[in-house]
């Protein structure tokens, strides 16, 4: 048991370091450091450059254009990702669909979408959630008729993130309202964003951005091809898929350089006054924050390790996700702290390229720390709300 | 003792519900904050027509004689409805000032006009080096023959955009963070070298940046005494906590009610959510939260009504429980609310963002901690 890189471990990670250093597409790097909301095509041409350096599919196997890579490999590339304040990769197809694709899917369907999603020429979206089924998915209602050679769709998903971007969504479905459990009868099923009958919706949220969607769907017709794997057994699909997710929500190594960020502002002077460094109850606040997330990190590896040892990610995510995503609302929260008054102005519009510094309001993207704040509200509910991820713990890992 | 409102009190807060039920409901609330003006012009004429406008103001100057606990009634409701209209700014801040240290023609000029509806104004009491400090400020007014010359800059000035009148803290001497040698000055929002760049704040009321540059103003613009500002200045900001953290209570109060309510009626796995209980002992938690703030708002606005010695330490308190139990309980009414939550067209979420705002005015809770540490 050791926890130190050996020299290919270090030479990889001085690759890494130097990938995301010089071969970023233009500009890319220039938005993030003045806090510039990034918009579609940023997105692509970052993923893009990952495509090309054979890095977009961390966590696919090798067959399938994946990296191979072992864990440690993975946790380097992951800390080096944050480290560089690079995006993430959009989870949908990368971290969601295709894992789904490649282990359920037809020969024809991983021919047909995985090279796409690989090289990120298409963007999915999510489709799980409705108005009346959310910590309770299984109460799911939107459904899809068998008719010939199509099923007809219809129904409403909502809090669909980013889905006024995607091309496609996959979608949870009822296939059958005649079952004896509501897990049953529920298919999973992959439909064309630009289907007659698809309607998108904005939704507003808390802090004032256009992130999230509901997705109406009347009467759209979706070629049976496009059904994955059996009729009825989605909701097996959906939960491997939903653990994987619950995995990458815990956000270890970016909530980590935040708090590096936040330890080297608290060191300066922001508009003359006394750094922050002086101020005990700050400093501790933040290196309590420090201890858990170093926890959090072991216990992600030790997952990791479960998981390379050919197990699948299993209830342990919950905690990943619920640890994960208090630590980044808590950060969060002391962000806003640090910015005192200058977390209150409202002025988004001043994150916009070639925006005079002399105008700006508050010092670097302090006047950002409260919209952060409140948009990530959401980590604790989205994914299956934290008090599902306790249910989750408590009747599988406790067997209560 | 007796804790139940007198008949005045019990008007007041009649009055003002009645107004928020029939004219300001949640959606007339965001066409307001979303307007030019950020508020309503017309709902601020109301407020001094109801003579809402003069509570905390002496009979003699024209106002109500009404005390903290006449404003902690009002300000109640206004958390309650989420209100926009520059209360704070202008009644309990500038308004704050005027009342303790105007001279009779600094009256007629800027405070009877605050009062009658027609004058806007803002206490500009940051600066952006000085956190919570007030004593710090490096904004300096040199004399000027008989007059004197204002050089400096103020942050997030509440109402600051659209105040006709300023009300300037500025050094007359000392260093930069000494406790005399401040003075209060009343400055024109339009006057030569006052630059101002207004912007909403994200609980959707309206602040600005201010610079001065070379601003003259005449003997007649000093407010008080010269030097001996600060005290002014700290029990004007004692009157804004107490306020802001009545607002406060009203708002935990009217969320926990709402999340109970939308607990009672969401359903998940067959039941409404209410009746899990994990779920239940959180809102045991939101409603023990709203219990003990009200509790801490009783004291300090008694304290401060009574003159006690331990008004700052009351204050202090409060503004302490305020910025802890009402993060939590706004926290807790969004996570219960599942992602309705933190979406922009459910109320929950403005309430949230107004409590997250108080939390970070005025002193943070660590910030109060340590004063009371320190007592």
């Amino acid at each position: 048991m050791h926890v130190t890189f050996s020299e290919d471990e270090l030479a990889f990670r001085e690759e890494v370091r130097a990938f995301f250093r010089d071969q970023m597409p233009a500009g890319l790097m220039e938005k993030q450091a003045e806090n510039i909301p990034l918009d579609r095509d940023d997105h692509v041409q970052f993923q893009k450059a990952l495509f090309r350096k054979g890095w977009a599919a961390v966590n696919w196997p090798v067959e399938y254009g994946g990296t191979g890579w072992n864990i440690v490999q993975k946790h380097i590339f992951d800390v080096e990702m944050a480290n560089a304040d690079v995006p993430n990769i959009i989870p949908f197809g990368l971290g969601m669909v295709g894992p789904v694709i490649y282990t359920f899917g037809s020969e024809a369907q991983k021919k047909r979408f995985l090279p796409d999603i690989l090289e990120s020429n298409v963007w999915w979206c999510q489709g799980y959630s409705e108005p009346g089924a959310g910590s309770d998915l299984a109460a799911l209602k939107a459904r899809a008729e068998r008719q010939g050679d199509h099923y007809i769709v219809n129904g409403t998903k909502t809090w669909t993130t980013l889905g006024q971007y995607a091309d496609w969504i996959f979608c949870l479905v009822r296939t059958n309202s005649d079952v004896a459990r509501r897990q049953e009868g529920i298919s999973f099923l992959l439909v064309d964003m630009q289907s007659p009958g698809i309607t998108v919706t904005p939704i507003i949220t808390i802090e004032g951005d256009h992130e999230i969607n509901e997705i109406h769907f009347e009467n759209v017709a979706v070629p049976a091809e496009n059904l994955i794997g059996e009729e009825g057994k989605g909701w097996t699909y959906g939960k491997v898929l939903l653990q994987h997710e619950r995995t990458g929500n815990a956000g270890v190594a970016r909530t980590n350089y935040r708090l590096t960020r936040l330890r080297a502002q608290a060191a300066k002077s922001i508009r003359g006054s006394a750094p922050l460094l002086g101020d005990h109850n700050f400093m501790r606040k933040l290196a309590a924050i420090e201890v858990e997330l170093k926890a959090l990190e072991f216990t992600e590896l030790r997952t990791l390790a479960a998981v390379a040892s050919g197990k699948a990610p299993g209830p342990e995510s919950s905690i990943l996700k619920l640890k994960g995503t208090e630590l980044q609302q808590a950060t969060d929260a002391l962000y806003v702290e640090a910015a005192a008054y200058y977390s209150l102005p409202y002025v988004p519009d001043q994150y916009v390229a070639g925006f005079p510094d002399q105008d700006r309001i508050g010092e670097g993207g302090e006047t950002l720390t409260s919209l952060r704040y409140f948009n990530f509200r959401k980590a604790s509910i989205y994914a299956g709300s934290n008090e599902i991820q306790k249910n989750i713990i408590a009747k599988h890992v406790l067997g209560l | 003792m007796d804790f139940s409102f007198n008949e005045i009190q019990m008007m007041l807060q009649d009055s003002v519900e009645k107004f928020i039920a029939n004219d300001y409901d949640f959606d007339t609330r965001q066409q307001y904050a979303a307007s030019d003006l950020g508020y309503s012009a017309e709902v601020w004429q109301l407020f001094a027509e109801l003579g809402w406008t003069a509570v905390p103001f002496s009979e003699g100057d024209g106002g109500f004689d009404g005390g903290p606990v006449e404003m902690m009634v009002m300000m109640q409701q206004f958390g309650r409805g989420l209100i926009v209209e520059p209360y704070l700014a202008n009644i309990v801040l500038a308004g704050g000032v005027l009342r303790r240290v105007a001279n009779e023609r600094q009256k007629t000029k800027w405070l009877r006009p605050l009062i009658g509806g027609e004058l806007q104004s803002a206490l500009a009491f940051v600066e952006p080096q000085a956190r919570y400090e007030l004593n710090n400020v490096e904004t300096t007014a040199t004399a000027d023959g008989s007059g004197w010359i204002l050089n400096g800059s103020k942050g997030v000035v509440l109402n600051g955009g659209n105040a006709g009148l300023l009300i300037i803290p500025a050094r007359t001497s000392g260093a930069s963070t000494d406790r005399q040698g401040i003075t209060l000055f009343a400055v024109g929002g339009m006057a030569n070298g006052v630059t101002r760049r207004p912007y909403a704040t994200v609980d959707g009321h309206q602040a600005a940046e201010i610079s001065l540059r070379d601003v003259h103003v005449d003997a007649g613009a000093v407010l008080g005494e010269v030097d001996s500002g600060l005290a002014i200045l700290e029990a004007a900001i004692d009157d804004a906590i107490l306020a802001v953290c009545a607002e406060a209570v009203g708002i935990m109060q009217i969320i926990t009610d709402k999340t109970v309510e939308y607990s009672k009626n969401r359903q998940q796995f067959g039941v409404p959510i209410g009746s899990f209980q994990a779920l239940q002992h959180r809102m045991v938690d939101m409603l023990t939260a709203c219990e003990q703030s009200y509790s801490l708002l009783l004291w300090a606005s008694l304290a401060a009504a009574d003159n006690s010695d331990e008004s700052s330490k009351a204050v202090s308190s409060l503004k302490y429980q305020i910025g802890t139990a009402g993060q939590k309980v706004g926290q807790e009414a969004v996570q219960i609310h599942g992602a309705m939550g933190v979406t922009w067209d459910l109320d929950i979420a403005h309430y949230f963002k107004r409590l997250t705002t108080i939390a970070h005015m005025f002193g943070s809770a660590d910030w109060h901690l340590d004063r009371l540490a320190r007592l």
